[in-house]
């Protein structure tokens, strides 16, 4: 059995624990162990907090990348700015052996060491390579059919030099982990355009942020589809959350609450409820 | 006119962003950036003030923070530029001078107060008990010796002189 560190990240189990929830749930029903990573902080945030002080962001990342080194695991996200982070500042550290002594001599202010071993995955990319789209067929109960838009995000994909899980471009990973459950993944036009929250835009600069979503959110209607998924709570946060004054109302779900659906989850476990744009399904 | 300070592009490679020298402004990053559709926000000019050493004309402007770190013009550049590693080593010498925006501070605060990017809510709390999760995420919101080593990292780091007023 595959057996990972959970890394929650903030949104998802601060806003919307139907995604933590539906993770845990569906990890179990296909055979992934997910053993929680106490005393994990904030990846921290890569546009924001790592655009403030990157020694910061560096040391904070390095202590969450030391407590899965110091229990033998490898990380999983189910959020693409964790994983930009985590991945990143994992990189850097096994990549950098000066920048690694820097940190180890804060971390060793609190009693700490990091070794750079950590590897770190995202959900999304678990289930596709270790997993694999026809066992995740074989556990699906409750075939789905909704035509689907699926939203990529940017840091599950980019920087492509050093993640390399697909074409950044014209991306189909999620796409085929869609269609695992019956629905069906529509195209549209600029598929891997940034839902704008990111790099600190949404909090900055709210109003630019909502003109990326809204043509996100044109083009997903132009493709007739009935549905977003995505695999970022940062993502979900904002299509959910600044569609209505848009004119739009999509269910917003993220794949593991997708992926909670077809394997049998209630509506009430996957905690629905506490969507903005009310998912009427 | 502008006058060039090559001196500043030792600070930015201080900061990670060393590589901005390799940018040879063919503009490919302004052509794709989502940010540029709808700003004022010129990744090529960026690039360029920068390697100007226009320290001034950067750290002061609103364009510095109206890139939402897509990647786009970094999966495109044909000089592999990374470019938003450079726009980070910016942002840090910019809030390193003072400049952070009142929102941006209050996400630092709440790293500071709570270990996470958003604030713990009480209706949150709950529905996680109603969904059969801890009312609290097992990270260092239920570790108050975890918290303090995460602490203690923001003011080792010099983190404590942004979410301090």
């Amino acid at each position: 059995m595959a057996k990972y560190a959970f890394f929650l990240g903030c949104i998802a189990p601060l806003r919307y624990p139907g995604i933590e929830k539906s993770t845990r749930e569906v990890c179990a029903k296909l055979g992934i162990e997910l053993v929680d990573l106490k005393d994990a902080s904030c990846c921290p945030a890569p546009g924001v907090i790592r655009a403030f002080n990157k020694k910061t962001w560096l040391a904070a990342a390095a202590r969450n990348l030391a407590l899965a080194e110091k229990e033998g695991l490898e990380i999983v996200t189910i959020c693409n700015g964790c994983y930009g982070s985590l991945f990143e500042a994992a990189h850097e550290l096994a990549h950098c052996p000066e920048t690694l002594a820097e940190v180890n001599k804060i971390l060793a202010e609190i009693g700490m060491e990091y070794k750079g071993t950590t590897k770190v995955h995202h959900f999304a990319e678990v289930l596709y390579n270790e997993v694999g789209v026809e066992a995740i067929k074989a556990k699906v109960t409750n075939p789905l059919e909704y035509k689907v838009a699926t939203f990529y995000g940017c840091h599950f994909l980019k920087p492509s030099n050093i993640k390399g899980l697909d074409d950044t471009e014209n991306p189909k990973i999620l796409d085929e982990l869609v269609e695992a459950t019956g629905c069906k993944s529509m195209p549209r036009k600029q598929k891997t355009l940034c839902c704008g929250a990111g790099g600190g835009l949404k909090a900055a600069f709210g109003d630019v942020a909502k003109k990326f979503t809204e043509t996100n959110l044109e083009n997903m209607k132009e493709s007739e589809a009935e549905m977003i998924i995505d695999v970022c709570p940062f993502c979900h946060l904002q299509f959910d959350g600044v569609q209505k004054d848009l004119g739009y109302s999509f269910p917003v779900l993220h794949l593991s609450q997708l992926y909670g659906l077809a394997m049998g989850m209630s509506k009430e476990e996957l905690a629905l409820g506490v969507h903005i744009t009310p998912v009427n399904l | 006119m502008v006058t060039p300070n090559p001196d500043f592009s030792k600070e930015i490679a201080a900061a990670g962003g060393e590589e901005v020298k390799m940018c040879f402004q063919c503009g490919t990053c302004t052509a794709g950036c989502p940010s540029g559709r709808q700003t004022s926000y010129r990744v090529r000019k960026l690039m360029r003030m920068a390697q100007l050493g226009l320290k001034d004309e950067i750290i002061n402007s609103d364009e510095l923070w109206e890139c939402s770190t897509c990647y786009t013009c970094v999966e495109r550049c044909p000089r592999q530029v990374p470019i938003v590693d450079i726009v980070i080593a910016l942002r840090n010498i910019a809030v390193a001078e003072g400049h952070i925006r009142p929102q941006h501070k209050g996400t630092a605060k709440n790293l500071a107060a709570f270990g996470h990017a958003v604030k713990v809510d009480d209706k949150i709390s709950a529905l996680r008990k109603e969904i059969g999760l801890p009312e609290l995420p097992p990270t260092v919101l239920s570790n108050e010796a975890a918290k303090k080593d995460l602490d203690k990292i923001l003011t080792l780091t010099g983190f404590d002189s942004i979410t301090q007023e």
